[in-house]
């Protein structure tokens, strides 16, 4: 029977939220995380540079973050500065 | 063959619609491109793109279209972020003909929502009209009006106008307020005979004071030069964020060669450089998480608080002081943007 795998269609699967936290030095590397590890991590890598992006781009600003918080409809990413790194927490928002 | 057999059962609406089908979310979007459609209805697995980034790409393509998940996957995860991402109606795939009749029915509404015959609101009329209308035909009725997060109401009994109410005004200050707003709708309550009335200068004469008020506001008063004009302008908005209890405001096109104003503070050109950075940095990330669109960015440091929102075709950071209630921030934040937009 696993003969009919091989001409089935390969098929990606859905990508759930990430969900849990994780903190992140100053070149944007992965210290700890807590959210899970069938996520992607190149995402939370790529979330991680644009979070330590947007706190220098405030410093530049003569803003200087300690913390931020973005709103989107099904997700909320808070972040903390820490030492030039960062303490990132994802939780999905649940509107239902 | 599922494709056919869902194409065969929709074709059977009473509406009788013309249906197309596509086994790609990049062909689907192929053929949005080509030609209008009313209805998208699209699965949440799909092969090289998801469902759901397909939604996110067609909710900020072609807004107007209703768009309608059928899927297999039950879960309330992906239920509640394809309603985030706007779509009209999320249906698990029918196991029963009952369900596969509701969903029939459901559909067959969401078809007839946007050809409905009959009247359907007052658009070309404005408040002054409505008002006017309601008082001369004596009627005793409360006019509950919104403008996104603005709310007003305003006592009419017998014809006359007794009292008005909003953000924390009353009376003709609040009346003269509601009347600023250029659009916005209203909903008409049940009657309130014992409201104590506060205003008793007749309509017409205040319709006309509020007429020229505006006037004043958005046109430049005679022998006025538009310097002055602006300055009147400043002082104004200076004046509703002191009122707000905020810092200063900055707001920025969204085109990066717009100039950025402010309010309060001296630095608009610095903020506003973060200010579309973090725009531009939010919409990737929205992407490459699937989280859907931002509402704000709630941010703070020692000396303030801000709110960052997006607002019509513009950015608009918004710095309070760092006692400021930060559960209260992001509303009166946006109320203060809507106030000044109307």
């Amino acid at each position: 029977m696993g003969l009919l795998n091989l001409f089935a269609k390969p098929r990606p699967a859905l990508q759930r939220l990430p969900s849990g936290s994780m903190t992140v030095d100053r070149e944007g590397q992965i210290v700890t995380s807590t959210i899970s590890s069938s996520y992607p991590v190149e995402i939370l890598e790529e979330v991680a540079d644009e979070v330590l992006r947007l706190f220098a781009e405030a410093r530049k600003a003569h803003l200087s973050l300690s913390e931020f918080r973005i709103h989107f409809a099904s997700l909320h990413v808070t972040a903390r500065e820490a030492r030039g790194g960062a303490i990132i927490f994802l939780s999905p928002a649940v509107p239902l | 063959m599922f494709l056919e057999l869902y194409k065969e059962w929709l074709s059977q609406l009473p509406s009788k619609p013309e249906i197309q089908t596509s086994t790609s979310g990049a062909r689907a979007m192929a053929m949005l491109e080509a030609e209008p459609y009313r209805v998208l209805i699209c699965d949440l697995k799909m092969p090289k793109m998801d469902g759901l980034q397909v939604l996110a790409i067609v909710r900020r393509r072609f807004p107007e279209l209703r768009t309608v998940v059928m899927t297999g996957v039950q879960d309330e995860e992906f239920r509640s972020r394809a309603y985030a991402l706007g779509v009209d109606l999320f249906w698990l795939k029918p196991d029963t003909q009952q369900n596969m009749q509701m969903f029939l029915e459901c559909l067959e509404s969401l078809l007839g929502r946007d050809n409905e015959s009959g009247f359907r609101g007052i658009q070309s009329k404005s408040l002054m009209d409505i008002l006017q209308m309601e008082c001369l035909s004596q009627s005793s009725t409360v006019f509950r009006i919104t403008r996104g997060s603005l709310v007003g109401k305003i006592w009419i009994l017998n014809g006359d106008l007794i009292d008005a109410e909003s953000e924390g005004a009353r009376g003709e200050a609040a009346f003269r307020r509601i009347l600023g707003w250029k659009s916005g709708t209203f909903e008409t309550l049940p009657c309130e005979p014992e409201r104590e009335r506060t205003i008793t200068k007749s309509i017409n004469a205040l319709l006309l004071e509020t007429a020229q008020a505006m006037d004043e506001v958005s046109n430049p008063l005679e022998g006025e030069t538009p310097e002055e004009a602006n300055h009147r302008k400043t002082v104004w908005r200076l004046a509703a964020i002191t009122r707000e209890g905020c810092e200063w405001v900055v707001t920025t096109p969204n085109e990066t060669e717009g100039t950025p104003e402010g309010w309060g503070t001296q630095s608009e050109n610095e903020f506003a450089g973060w200010m579309r950075y973090a725009n531009e940095a939010v919409q990737r990330l929205s992407e490459k998480v699937e989280a859907g669109p931002w509402s704000h960015i709630r941010a703070q440091n020692l000396e303030r608080k801000l709110v960052l929102l997006p607002s019509k075709n513009k950015t608009c950071l918004v710095a309070w002081p760092p006692a400021a209630e930060t559960s209260a921030i992001f509303e009166k934040s946006k109320k203060l943007i809507t106030s000044w937009d109307s």
